[in-house]
This record gives structure tokens, sequence and C-alpha cells, in this order.
């Protein structure tokens, strides 16, 4: 797997220049009253400095529990387990200590959450929120980090700030509360921010802000950003590589262009197709494809899009396809589409 | 999770104006829940003063004490004016009672009821609260850790204690922490009570065992609670944000979850509080201290009724008083209570 990760990047990546995130054949299976549920079966991802991934799949396909294992951060103390390698920065996230996982958390690494609405404390006001973090992270005292907040609030476009930050989270609008999670995530100005469905939760004039918002700070801040949504449509224009989830496995990853242009996999061109407009209400039922993703507690054999799968065929349910492909662009099926563009040997449909 | 498709921002009314909405509202708030306080202690002095009738005593016979005669006995019911219509009567002793006389006992030695509760009081107080921030300082930690390791070991262990202590009667209880810290260990005095104004060390000293015998009861209600509340909180996303910037377990425990799950306890805490004072009895008899409790089971057995009428206001008032408290102190816990008038 390790090999097939390298070609992600044959050319682009220098032996000198330490990628911003290495995840190599992750799993994480969830110990459920069902049984245990793979949500990350298998994931292999190469990250540089600076760069944007977009990770993209249907709900339940396991981009946020991929999201928050590669931090090493769990919603439930209870029984996870995780496998395979997540290297932030050289560092092996699975090999450290809580104690040293929180000082990752916030400092090198950032998460952004779906709901602002939920993901702000209710009983504390805006201000700590963005304090705290700066003066566990950067050893500030009270005024000094209070400075930092008002720059934070600033900076992620709130106006105002000077009455803000004395407000409680339920006094501020969505879009507001969503801008104070970007900032609680960027006080300590992290090396990759993970943003996880950062406008899913929001009204549609508010998305297209707080996307280019999250675009101009990385650019800004030089982050490297991970950007998960549903919705191809976020992540085309503001990711340089996308990876396309179902069922807890990358079927199709490419440099941006070439997947938008070019998808392989039949899932890709789905959701390609499925594309709702950004002026739509959000969580729309995808139109294009038919059925639902399968229980991950008992995942399909073989392929696991096949029984949604238009061109699938018997060889699709017999044998798992494995993830490959030319030049970087790799997608996991037997029967691609578009495959004019595909050398010969994969080229049959 | 519900899409929330906000609605456009209503364009923003000047300011002064919608401040000055607020305050009026929140004055009416207060305003409202004050009158509102009156009514139920006008209800609740009612109710105790009718209490008395319900007594199977005759004052005038508990004065008279057996073999009277028969002038005197109209004479005696003249004077306490038993003979006045009940409502006469209530508003008598109301107005007693709002200028801080509840009358005198009419049993030797006659005692002022007033100085009698004042000295009893500060005993039963004691009690409650040390036997509450007892249970708060056990209960706060052992429900963080059980509710962190839901469905652990630990947590089966503390459900299962807690459980435990639950089933036992407290005279039980009671007699079971004498036993192990003032028979056996030999740590503790029993039967002994110590003043305040005797010095605060004599004082904690003497009111430790009464008050864990309070505080082990309720350690086990507050921890069951508070750990139910507390699961739900970690679920949180507001959870999982804090721990994502790097607050350390401790801190989101205290910091972040600790709060938002503690509406269930601050109620219960409430009623707790106001019951303690006047039901710390079993404690009271066990350790025989000159408590509430004490006050009010001696009065009603010698026919006491003016005692036993002024002992049950007070407890009844506190009772209401710390209830109206706790709603207030939603405010302080759910900034977004504040806003709809409390
Ligand atoms: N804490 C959990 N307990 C049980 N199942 C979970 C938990 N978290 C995630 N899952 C399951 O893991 C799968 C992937 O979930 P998730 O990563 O949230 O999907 P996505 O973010 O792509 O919508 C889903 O089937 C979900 O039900
Ligand atoms: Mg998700």
């Amino acid at each position: 797997m390790t090999q097939s990760t390298a070609q992600v990047h044959p050319a682009q990546a220098p032996v000198t220049d330490q990628p911003m995130l290495v995840v190599d054949d992750l799993r994480t299976v969830i110990q459920t009253a069902r049984g245990p549920l793979k949500a990350v079966d298998g994931v292999s991802l190469i990250l540089r400095k600076g760069e944007a991934l977009g990770i993209v799949g249907e709900s339940g396909s396991g981009k946020s529990v991929l999201g928050r294992t590669i931090m090493g951060l769990h919603r439930t103390e209870g029984p996870i387990t995780v496998t395979g390698k997540v290297l932030l920065d050289g560092i092996d996230v699975q090999a450290l200590e809580r104690k040293q996982l929180t000082e990752l958390w916030g400092s090198k690494v950032g998460m952004v959450f779906q709901d602002p609405l939920t993901a702000l404390n209710p009983v504390k006001k805006v201000g700590v929120h963005l304090t705290e973090t700066v003066r566990k992270h950067r050893g500030l005292n009270r005024a000094q980090a209070r400075e930092r907040a008002l720059e934070l609030l600033d900076l992620v476009g709130i106006p105002d700030s000077r009455r803000r930050i004395d407000q409680y989270p339920h006094e501020l609008s969505g879009g507001m509360r969503q801008r104070v999670v970007i900032a609680m995530a960027l006080a300590n100005e992290p090396e990759l921010l993970i943003a996880d469905e950062p406008t899913t939760a929001l009204d549609v004039t508010v998305q297209r802000q707080i996307l280019d918002l999250l675009d101009r700070l990385r650019a800004e801040l030089g982050m490297a950003l991970i950007l998960i949504s549903h919705n191809l449509g976020v992540v085309a224009g503001r990711t340089d590589r996308v990876a396309v989830m179902y069922a807890g496995r990358v079927v199709e990853t490419a440099d941006a262009r070439s997947l938008f242009t070019q998808p392989h996999h039949p899932y890709a061109e789905a959701l390609l197709a499925a594309i709702p407009d950004l002026d739509e209400p959000p969580h729309l039922r995808l139109a294009a494809i038919d059925g639902s993703p399968p229980d991950m507690s008992a995942p399909p054999p073989g392929c696991r899009f096949a029984p949604r799968c238009r061109y699938a065929q018997d060889d699709c349910v017999a044998v798992a396809p494995v993830l490959d492909g030319p030049g970087g662009h790799l997608f996991a099926c037997h029967h691609p589409v578009n495959a004019g563009s595909l050398p010969d040997e994969r080229g049959e449909r | 999770m519900s899409t929330t498709v906000e609605p456009a921002p209503a364009p923003a009314p000047p300011r002064p104006k919608l401040r000055r909405r607020r305050t009026d509202g929140r004055l009416r708030g207060i305003l409202g829940r004050l009158v509102e306080l009156v009514l139920v202690l006008l209800v609740v002095s009612f109710g105790t003063f009718a209490l008395v009738s319900l007594m199977d005593v005759d004052p005038a016979v508990s004065i008279l004490g057996e073999g009277y005669a028969a002038e005197d006995y109209e004479k005696v019911r003249e004077e306490l004016g038993l003979n006045d219509p009940m409502i006469v009567r209530y508003f008598d002793w109301l107005g007693g009672a709002l200028t801080g006389d509840l009358g005198q006992s009419v049993v030797p030695p006659y005692h002022d009821v007033v100085d009698r509760i004042l000295a009893a009081l500060p005993v039963s107080v004691e009690l409650a609260a040390l036997g509450m921030g007892m249970a708060l300082l056990f209960s706060i930690p052992l429900a963080m850790w059980s509710a962190y390791h839901a469905g652990g070991r630990i947590d089966r262990f503390v459900s299962a204690g807690t459980f435990a202590v639950l089933s036992l009667p407290s005279f039980l209880v009671g007699l079971l922490v004498i036993l192990v810290f003032s028979n056996t260990l030999g740590w503790f005095p029993r039967a002994e009570w110590s003043r305040l104004s005797e010095g605060l060390g004599d004082n904690l000293y003497h009111a430790f065992l009464p008050a864990l015998t309070i505080a082990l009861a309720e350690t086990a209600m507050f921890t069951r609670i508070l750990r139910n509340d507390l699961i739900g909180t970690l679920q949180e996303d507001f959870i999982l944000a804090a721990k994502a910037k790097g607050m350390g377990t401790v801190h989101v425990l205290f910091s972040d979850a600790l709060r938002p799950s503690s509406f269930s306890l601050i109620t219960l805490m409430g009623i707790s509080l106001g019951r303690l004072i006047g039901s710390t009895v079993i404690v009271e008899y066990l350790f025989a201290l000159p408590g509430m409790g004490t006050l009010v089971i001696g009065a009603a057995n010698t026919g006491d009724y003016v005692t036993v009428q002024g002992t049950v206001l007070v407890i009844a008032v506190i009772y209401v008083v710390t209830n109206a408290l706790i709603d207030l102190s939603y405010g302080y816990l759910d900034p977004r209570v504040r806003r709809s008038h409390v």
C-alpha cells in the first residue's frame, strides 16, 4: 500500500520535502451494538505542505471518522480500534500519548466542524473560546490572549469584534458562529486544517462566503487544508487534489482538474452529475444515484458500489477492485468510465 | 441534525430601543416572580396554620393540664383567641410572624418560639449545607470519572455502589457511620454538639459525622443524575471542538461539560437543601443534635402547637425561597435562558 501511495505524487514530492500528512492503509473499526463497523477501511493519502485536498462522498461514507482518526481524536472514549499509519509532519499520531496529542491538537492541526450551532459551548462567551486555546498553546496572559482573540475575529471577518467578543454564541448568526469556529481552529496557526463539511449547515449565501474565507486564510497562512464535503461542487476550484470516498474506502483520487474532467469511477461520475446547485437547499438527496450506501457493519462483497452501479458485471461482485491507475489518477474499478483516456490494458469496457 | 436554513437576518432595530425593551422585559419578569413568590408563601403559611387543626390536640388542654375547671378552660380559650374564626386567627398569627413574633410556647418553660428556632436553625442549616457541600465534593468528580468511562468497569462499579447506598435507609447509614467512625475507629464523637460560636474547628469536628451521614445518600443521588447528564453533554460537538483545539481532559470536563450538565443537579440540590433542613430528623435523633427536626418532633409530642406552627413555617419559607433562587440560577447556567424573561 505504501508503494501505491507513493505514486500519488510521483514528480511533485522531492525526498527532502517532508509531506504534511501521510496516511497509510488506515482502518478505523468502531464497536457498535450490531458488531464491529469498519468506518474507515484501508485509506491511504498524501498531502504536501500548503496543499488542499478535497474528500467527497455521500453521508455515511466515513469522511468524518477519517478526519478524526487523522487527528487521533474520537468522539467517544469507547472501543475504537485504529490500524495503519498516520504521519502528521513526520509525527506518528498513533504512537502519541494523550497528553502529547493535546499539544498537537489546535497547534499543528485544527478542525472546523459541520454545525456551528453545536460546535460552540452555549455557556461560554465568544472570546473565551478563543483565549483558552491561545493561552494553552502560546502561554499568553489574559490581556495578550484577548488581544489575540480580537485579532482573530478581525481575521475571519467578524465586524465589530470588540462587542462580539463578549457575546454568547446564541447572539450570533449561523455564519458568524462558523467564523468563530474557524477562528478557534486557526488561533495558533496550524499547518493543517481539517474542515469537516464547514458549510453544510449554512444558508447558501453564507456558504460561499465561508468557503472563500477558508480559501483566503489558507493562502494567507500557507497551511494545508482537508476540505470534507458530500458535495463535489464545494471542493471544485478550491482544492488541488480530490479523493472520492465510498463505504469507508477511497474509490478514486486524482488532481482536481483530472477528476472533474475525466472521472473514471462510476460513483465519481455520478457524484459529478449530482452536484447540487449552490443555490439549492443543502442535503437534497443526490438525484443521479439510486439506492443508498451499504450498511457498514455488513458491506457487500467485491466492489461495494456494485449493487448501485449501472455498469456492474459479474466480476464486480466477485473481486474487489484495487485502487490503482496511471500517473497519479487512481481509481478502484474493473470497468471505468471515460476509458478512452486510459492506457490500453485498463481500457476495456 | 436539522439543516438550518437561516432566515435572512432581520434588519437590526436601532440599538438603544432594543436595550430598553429587553430591560423592561427582564424587570417585569422579576416582578412577576416576586408576586408569585409572595402568593406561594401566603398559601404555605396558611397551610402551616391550618395544620394545627389537623393535630389532635386541644391547645387549651395542653396548657391547663388534666383536671381543669370549665370556666378556666373557657378563659384560656378566649385568651388564646381560639374562639375567633380561623381566618381572624390566621391573620393575627401572620401579622405576628411578619414582625418576627411567632408567639410563645404553650408548655413550660414557655420559651419564645423565635428564640427556640434561632437556636435550632443554625444546627440544621449547617448540617444541610455541610452535607450538601460534601455530597458535591464527592459526587462531581465521581460522576465525571464515571461518565468519561461510560459503560466501562469504573462506571459499572460506581453505578452499583450508588445504587447500594440509595437502597439503604438513612438510619442504617447513620448507624453504620457511627459504628465505623465513632465506635470502632473512635475518630469522632457522637451525641455531642459544639456551636459555631465555640470555635470553628470544634464545631466542624462535631458536625462531621452527621453531615457525612446526610452526604452519603445525597452523593449517590447527585452522582447518578450528574453522570447521566454528563454522558449526554460529552457527546456534543462543542466537547469535540474543545478537545480538537487542545484543551486537556480535566479542562474539558470542568470548564466545558460541567455547567451545561448541571441543570438536573441544581434542581435536585434545591429540593434536597429545602427538604434536608426539616428532614434531618433521623440524623439529629441518631446524633442527639438540637436542630429543627428535634425541635418540631419534641413540640408535636407535647402538643406545643405554637412551636410546631412556627417551625414548620420557617422550614417552608426556606424551602420556597431556596427553590426560587435555584430558578434564578438557570440564567447563570445557560445564558440563553436569560433572554426569555426568566
Ligand atoms: N461513534 C460512532 N458509533 C457508531 N457508529 C459510528 C460512529 N461514528 C461513525 N459511525 C458510523 O461510521 C460510518 C461513517 O460515519 P461518518 O464518518 O460520520 O460518515 P460521513 O462523515 O462520511 O457522513 C457511518 O456508518 C456511521 O454510522
Ligand atoms: Mg460527516
